[in-house]
């Protein structure tokens, strides 16, 4: 009897392993929460996806020396790779004419975060611990003058700060198909 | 003279016999091909003139092509490919050699996120993950995918670092970041179709498995149109280079945007500022909506920069042409620097987002000329010079200026009398 039972639940289980595929073709599976929360990279405006974590730039200035600095320089100006700071910034010049310097560029901190944690450092993307990857976060937002030395941020204030090019990018049109690229323009 | 021309495959036959077990002593005279003037035409490689190396690649597995052909993809845009970093970036396709619209799968161009090492995926291991706001998150293995109702279309991918410009002395350096094949996949709309889209998908998130995890902002609109969840192209697999085994294929959009080696396409409810995203962000809002797709656009291939024309005479002009928003409807060709223009021949049934070949018969009496074409796509949109584009955005003349979004501005190619071609912009 208790083996019937269990045949039961068995295909019980089966059942809905099949209602899981795809409806028309009865392809796939459903991706277990796990497999979806490591390959769910992807990171938000608002943050909904960080992780546990916090870091302030003072920490992130000793990651930044053992992971970053062979590529990007000491203080981020010298090395062969992309140039991360642009030290006493003047409030003049507007943000864009700054080059394409991440933590100034990006329209949100969750973008840094986003672009060190997936793309940093070259051939060992993916090593960096949450904690280091707010580090060194916190990190180029002091160097540019964004945050505080000693300012947390974690997935509650990362959100929160506010970046110089916020407001200076244009969003993409709204796309249909068969359509100008731009109304008016007949090029 | 009499030309002895045995019958190949009565020779191949013999041969297998032969290596089937015949005595070797048996073959007949060594076989050779002359032509009308004597001259002895030698066999090619892993052809032998008794018995055919059936062992050789090159005969039975998988051919090259002639030794004598030579053309080959160049690093460009000023950045070494591989760089010091041992990084590919940016590799131009070689289409002033190309015949026809369809690029040859190892000659197509390559441009990779922020340069990439070339990932080396076991298609047994790789899978493709549909999540986020959707009612059934799904994750497919490469067979199953190649299960499901597949399309095959033509279409072009091109980087938006293809501009006509002065600095740029032949074809490669200015139009060599464009190729077009034939792709073979699932359309996105029917994966997502199967996962069930919520009401508040309106932008998905497409990314690749290479080390940087080059992801893409892409709208929902254009995902249910037409992109292609591509796992063939030109009749196998897609190369390595070009996202083995799976890439996303976005017809008419910027080349960044066919996201490679795709693993993952996460529906979300805003654009998401992904990696992509960030690189390729315009300031201006009409900067942005010409950036998003290839205008109609179209190029002389022969003659083109730097090439050398024999003598006066006959040729036959040809090029390519495309849209990001339509099919090529025509293509025009212009050899006095654009105060004339003639009607192309088309080369077939142009399509959608693809390159279109065109020819024109020109007679060539020795004299300077310009030689120009233009596209007029589906939607009725024109190929433009740069003098056009300066004038419609009241650009004072002699200022320096880059034509907004992705440049689809006419090549000039200047064919000097002494049948030099350059760069007409220069």
């Amino acid at each position: 009897m208790g083996s019937l039972k269990t045949l039961l639940v068995l295909m019980l289980l089966g059942a809905s392993s099949v209602l899981a595929q795809s409806p028309t073709f009865g392809l796939g599976r459903t991706p277990t929460a796990e497999e979806v929360r490591v390959w769910d990279i992807s990171i938000s405006p608002t943050g909904a996806e960080l992780p546990e974590g916090q870091g302030t730039a003072e920490e992130g200035a000793l990651v930044y020396r053992r992971q970053c600095a062979r590529c990007h320089g000491r203080d981020g100006t010298e090395g062969r790779a992309p140039r991360l700071v642009k030290y006493d910034r003047d409030g003049d010049v507007h943000p864009w004419n700054l080059g394409r310097i991440l933590g100034i560029r990006s329209p949100y901190a969750t973008a840094v975060w986003d672009y060190i944690n997936r793309g940093m450092p070259l051939n060992r993307e993916g090593t960096l611990e949450p904690d280091e990857v707010y580090q060194l976060t916190a990190l180029m937002l002091y160097w540019n003058d964004i945050i505080e030395e000693d300012e947390v941020m974690d997935a509650q204030s990362l959100p929160m700060v506010e970046m110089p090019n916020e407001h200076a990018w244009a969003p993409l049109p709204d796309y249909a198909p068969g359509q100008p690229r731009l109304p008016g323009y007949p090029y | 003279m009499a030309v002895d021309r045995p019958d190949r495959r009565v020779f191949l036959k013999r041969g297998a016999a032969l290596a089937g077990g015949l005595t070797l002593g048996a073959v007949e005279p060594v076989i050779r091909e002359a032509t009308a003037s004597g001259q002895e035409v030698p066999m090619a490689k892993g052809q032998s003139q008794e018995i055919p190396d059936y062992s050789s690649d090159e005969l039975i597995a998988y051919g090259e092509r002639a030794r004598f052909v030579t053309s080959v993809r160049e690093p460009v845009n000023g950045r070494p490919s591989p760089d010091e970093f041992g990084l590919v970036f940016h590799v131009g396709s070689p289409l002033q050699d190309q015949v026809g619209a369809i690029t040859p799968s190892a000659l197509h161009y390559i441009g990779t996120t922020r340069g990439s090492f070339v990932p080396d995926i076991d298609p047994a291991q790789h899978r493709l993950m549909i999540h986020g706001l959707v009612d059934r998150e799904l994750i497919f293995t490469m067979e199953e995918l190649k299960r499901m109702p597949s399309v095959t279309r033509l279409h072009f991918i091109e980087c938006a670092g293809n501009r006509a410009s002065p600095q740029r002395k032949t074809l490669i350096e200015s139009h060599g970041m464009t190729s077009c094949a034939e792709w073979t996949g699932v359309l996105l709309s029917t994966l997502l179709e199967e996962a069930g889209v919520q009401e508040a998908g309106k932008w998905i998130v497409a990314e690749g498995v290479e080390e940087v995890k080059g992801a893409s902002s892409l709208p929902i609109e254009k995902a249910m149109e037409d992109m292609i969840v591509a796992y063939a192209m030109n009749g196998e697999d897609i190369r390595p280079q070009q996202g083995y085994p799976l890439r996303l294929v976005v017809p008419g959009f910027e080349g960044i945007l066919s996201v490679k080696w795709l693993r993952r396409i996460k529906v979300v409810d805003e654009f998401y500022m992904t990696y992509n995203d960030y690189g390729h962000l315009r300031r201006e809002a009409d900067d942005a909506a010409l950036s998003y797709q290839i205008g109609p656009k179209s190029v002389i291939t022969f003659p083109s920069g730097e090439q050398q024309l024999p003598g006066t005479g006959f040729y036959e002009v040809r090029g390519l042409a495309w849209s990001g928003t339509g099919a090529v409807s025509r293509v025009e060709v212009s050899t006095d620097g654009g105060d004339t223009w003639f009607d192309a021949d088309l080369r077939g049934e142009p399509q959608p987002m693809a390159h279109t070949a065109f020819s024109f018969n020109w007679t060539w009496d020795g004299s300077e000329c310009m030689l120009m074409s233009r596209c007029i796509d589906s939607i009725g949109s024109i190929q433009p010079t740069r003098e056009e584009v300066r004038e419609f955005w009241g650009i004072a003349e002699g200022e320096r200026f880059s034509v907004k979004g992705q440049d689809n501005s006419i090549q000039p190619w200047r064919v000097a009398s002494d049948g030099s071609v350059t760069n007409g912009l220069a």
